[in-house]
């Protein structure tokens, strides 16, 4: 508001780029008009740590530990998807077992990261509470994959050509009780998250991408499917074990609600996913069959087919943000010649600048967080009013969101 | 280590992602959460490093994140206790050779703490935290 108080002028609010939990802090830049935004831009790369410049210099059996650290809540999947461009580069059959082996953990993957998601929505629109439940409930996949793989992040389990570790009989029992637990949770956390009036007081029509927008801006993952485009690598294109497990893309009718690409329907989307990974994981263990886990034991042979190898390569992965790409390309050499990464967030990305457009300032941070950009993205936030500039930090931007929410419950 | 002492008031940590994996944050954010719930003896984090007590870093400090980071550190009231939380920061770890990094951490502000691993378990972030708590002791005593 201009001084005299009578015309309404805009203002800018950058959000960013100091966030102290983002894979891809970003520079968010708000032009607003009272508390509504007129306008939005973001400037992506700040922690760029040259990944794939290291990579070019390094050879694919060192790589594998490198795409794990791409990203600490969705590293297999980076490395899933380095390692089956390679495989087909230097044609390496990966054995049937290692395929479901990289399946179950792929799924428990996502369980984990949509719990962590679930935690961090939760926390955004002041339900502490559920944050805290979400992630409690969280650790009990991190137990089973610290189990399963020997780490609780960064597992380090799939290598070219297959996995690194093989599950055993024993291990199975402790996987089912697993499963049980989150199936005997499912009605629990779908109670406390859909039905709950203030939770759908806050997400519903809010931060709305049509359908439409959602195809024009090649979406990928729950925040594409939230707005009803049917798209699901592992339905679309299978790989490792998904072929022979039946998969269909989780749309938000499944809870009756319809299709609205709002928040709320990224809720059902992400949540009905964890229902669904239990059932993918179930399914694996009941029909893995036995057998070597890795193509070729000895890590210097699968090395010299590596080095032999001329060609080049895609692949993608559905990682629990979606789509994961990656480009390869050998030549005759241990290092790849060429290396690109595409992970889900930088599709989803341009999503923001229409969900936030009309929307007010309390609602950025579960709108911003809604695509599950790692994190949310609003760690600071100075305001430029009549060129006078206070900081808002993180925690009043997320006071806010609280005082939006009891002035709804009022 | 005077245990009684250090509990008489909470320790309060500001959090700075220099341009991690995620994978230390997530971990940290672990160690918050009901499992090990160490806000049972005050230790939380907070959102402005003016409040804090020790400050929590971790990712391997990218050119852009360098002069944040100093400016965070500057913003700190003394006593003040950096802990590095994960391989990347202490070292460079995976990252070591990346041309875009002015870390590890210590070559950008002085560190007094060093969880290793990649990422640490929550455990570790515990015995870091215990060690901040101890040199915090230190610090103040000289004063
Ligand atoms: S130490 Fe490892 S897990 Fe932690 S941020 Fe660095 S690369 Fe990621």
């Amino acid at each position: 508001m201009s001084e005299d108080g009578k015309k309404k002028a805009s203002y800018n609010v950058p959000i960013g780029p100091i966030h102290p939990a983002l894979k891809e802090p970003c520079l968010f830049n708000f032009k607003m008009n009272g508390e509504v935004v007129e306008e939005a831009d973001f400037a992506p790369g700040q922690a760029h740590r040259a990944i794939e410049w290291m990579g070019m210099r390094r050879n694919p059996v060192q790589i594998v530990h490198l795409t794990d650290r791409i990203c600490g809540i969705c590293g297999v999947s980076h490395t899933l998807t380095f390692a089956r461009c390679v495989e087909q580069i230097a044609e390496i059959e990966v054995p049937e077992r290692g395929h479901y082996v990289r399946t179950i953990i792929a799924e428990y993957e996502r369980i984990q990261s949509h719990l962590l998601w679930a935690g961090v929505a939760a926390h955004e629109l002041g339900f502490d509470t559920l944050f805290h439940l979400c992630w409690r409930i969280r650790e009990e996949s991190m137990d089973v994959i610290e189990y399963l793989t020997g780490n609780r992040v960064n597992y380090a389990i799939i290598q070219v050509g297959g996995v690194r570790r093989d599950f055993t009989e024993d291990q199975f029992p402790r996987i089912e009780k697993s499963l049980k637990y989150y199936e005997d949770l499912v009605g629990k956390m779908l109670k406390l998250f859909l039905e709950d009036k203030t939770i759908s007081l806050r997400s519903k029509d809010c931060g709305v991408l049509s359908y439409d927008d959602a195809l024009q801006l090649c979406c990928v993952g729950p925040t594409t499917r939230a707005s009803g485009v049917n798209m699901d690598v592992r339905q679309d294109a299978p790989y490792a074990a998904y072929g022979d497990i039946d998969v269909t893309a989780v749309l938000p009718d499944v809870y009756g609600g319809g299709i609205n690409g709002d928040v709320y329907d990224r809720i059902v989307v992400r949540l009905f996913e964890v229902v669904q990974s239990v059932g993918i994981i179930r399914q694996c263990l009941d029909q893995m069959p036995v057998g070597e886990v890795l193509w070729e034991k000895k890590y210097p042979k699968i090395l010299a087919a590596c080095k032999k190898a001329v060609g080049e390569a895609s692949a993608s992965v559905e990682a629990p943000r979606g789509e994961c790409f990656h480009y390869v390309r050998m030549n005759g050499k241990p290092e790849p010649e060429a290396w690109k990464v595409k992970a889900s967030t930088y599709s989803n990305q341009l999503a923001w600048l229409k969900m936030v457009t009309g929307e007010q300032l309390a609602d950025l941070p579960i709108i911003v967080a809604s695509i599950d950009p790692c994190m949310s993205c609003t760690d600071r936030v100075a305001v430029v009013r009549n060129g006078k500039r206070d900081v808002l930090t993180k925690e009043e931007l997320h006071r806010l969101s609280v005082e939006k929410t009891r002035r709804l419950m009022q | 280590m005077k245990l009684s002492k250090a509990f008489s008031r909470s320790l309060w940590a500001f959090h700075f992602n220099s341009g991690s994996c995620n994978g230390c944050d997530i971990e940290v954010v672990a160690t918050l959460t009901p499992r090990y719930d160490p806000e049972r003896f005050g230790v939380k984090l907070v959102g402005s490093p003016k409040h804090a007590d020790v400050l929590v870093v971790t990712g391997p400090v990218t050119h852009k994140m360098a002069p944040r980071l100093k400016r965070v550190y500057e913003q700190m009231a003394d006593p003040k206790v950096v802990m590095v939380v994960g391989s990347c920061g202490s070292s460079g770890g995976v990252f070591y050779d990346s041309y875009n990094l002015d870390g590890p951490v210590d070559e950008v502000i002085p560190v007094d703490v060093y969880v290793p691993g990649c990422p640490p378990r929550p455990e570790g972030v515990i015995y870091g935290v215990v060690q901040a708590i101890a040199k915090l002791e230190r610090l103040e005593s000289e004063q």
